[in-house]
């Protein structure tokens, strides 16, 4: 059975090329310029190609076999980069379902005289069709998710820097929401530029944190006895009027850290422990 | 068996950890810095842990009762070089030390017992 739907794709190649190539043509509809005829055209030449290499061994309902491999490459290929051009799932899957249609016109055009048979190739054509288009969709899922992830690392990285506010005073602003993730790279990278700077005061600006609850302010917490423990001072600061009241209605206990309203505030007393003073000339 | 150092620097006496102490050792360690900080009239305790890349929470409380000891024999304990990954296993650990006083490096830790010292006297 499964030869003769190998046998009929060969014979009609040309007439089932043309004929998806008009039918992806009208789906696309505008997307097409996108893409490009000719590069259409050479898709779906190989995705015929690579259909018939499958064919040609009996492993139609196993994806994983390496008859399939040149299909796999293809699909993961073409998903990949129609995820990064910007097509939807669902116009990525067309890709592989338009094909239906044709393939199944020809099969009843080829087996007029039997039609258990021609249901029986419909099925397994549909079934095989049905797997390519679900894996070219989970391809370009996965491409979405790793460059979801992609973004997620920059954005960590981004949103931690230590700046130097004067030699040995370091300041840490953070910005956005804590989370037992961040709070991991935001102490290790204090406590590397401590080390490197040979800082002996940090000035951790909460102003840009939306919320403190428990867990956040363990976080801080943990950070600022880390540092102690390396022979730094920190001093928290931008504890906003909100933030104070939760603070004290969670029953958190800050009284062994110093802390500031504001960042002025906090440098000031940086300096002042420094043995420094601004003075104006 | 394997001793670390201790050296007198002055009215100090300086321990450098250099290799990964185990429990026997930092034992023998707390007994002889004991008698040291005595015989020595020692007014502080430098520890550099600088190439110290491991801890376990057996030395987190080591360090914590060598503190506890010299403050009863009258001298100042400064941990000096810990580094970040040794400083976040000891929070982690829920051991931050309370008790000890803590420098980036042994320059910082010997100007924070010299201005404690004058108090003192």
């Amino acid at each position: 059975m499964l030869g003769r739907l190998a046998q009929l794709i060969d014979q009609n190649e040309d007439q089932l090329l043309s004929g998806w190539i008009e039918n992806l043509s009208r789906t696309l509809g505008s997307r097409k310029g996108l893409l490009g005829d000719s590069a259409i055209r050479v898709s779906c030449h190989d995705f015929i190609v690579a259909l018939r290499q499958g064919l040609s061994k009996d492993a139609v309902g196993d994806l994983q076999d390496p008859a399939w491999s040149t299909m796999r490459d293809l699909l993961m290929n073409l998903s990949r980069q129609r995820a990064m051009q910007g097509f939807t799932p669902t116009e990525t899957a067309m890709f592989v379902f338009s094909f239906k249609a044709v393939l199944f016109n020809t099969l009843r055009q080829q087996i007029r005289d039997d039609s258990s048979a021609l249901s029986d190739e419909i099925l397994t054509a549909s079934e095989l069709l049905d797997r390519l288009g679900l894996f070219t969709t989970q391809v370009y899922q996965e491409t979405r998710e790793s460059v979801i992830l992609r973004q997620q690392q920059e954005m960590l990285e981004l949103s931690t820097p230590v700046v130097e506010l004067w030699s040995g005073i370091l300041a840490l602003p953070l910005i956005g929401t804590l989370d037992s993730a961040r709070t991991q790279i935001v102490m290790q990278n204090l406590l590397e530029a401590i080390v490197s700077r040979s800082a002996d005061l940090a000035i951790i600006d909460i102003t840009g944190v939306p919320t403190v609850d428990t867990l956040v302010a363990q976080h801080l917490l943990k950070t600022v006895a880390a540092a102690r423990l390396m022979g730094a001072d920190c001093i928290i600061s931008g504890i906003r009027p909100q933030i104070a009241q939760t603070i004290i209605h969670l029953g958190v206990d800050l009284g062994s850290v110093l802390t500031k309203s504001n960042l002025a505030d906090a440098f000031r007393l940086a300096l002042k422990k420094k043995s420094l003073a601004v003075t104006s000339v | 068996m394997e001793r670390i150092p201790i050296l007198k620097l002055g009215p100090f006496l300086l321990v450098s950890i250099q290799v990964d102490m185990h429990d026997q050792m930092a034992l023998a360690l707390q007994e002889e810095l004991t008698g040291r900080i005595v015989t020595d009239s020692a007014r502080g305790v430098l520890i550099d842990i600088s190439s110290l890349d491991i801890v376990d929470s057996f030395i987190g409380r080591m360090l914590s009762n060598i503190a506890g000891m010299a403050r009863v024999l009258d001298a100042e304990t400064v941990v000096v070089g810990m580094q970040p990954s040794v400083a976040i296993t000891l929070v982690e650990l829920g051991l931050s030390l309370p008790g000890i006083r803590t420098a980036l490096n042994i320059d910082r830790g010997m100007a924070l017992l010299n201005a404690s010292r004058p108090v003192e006297e």
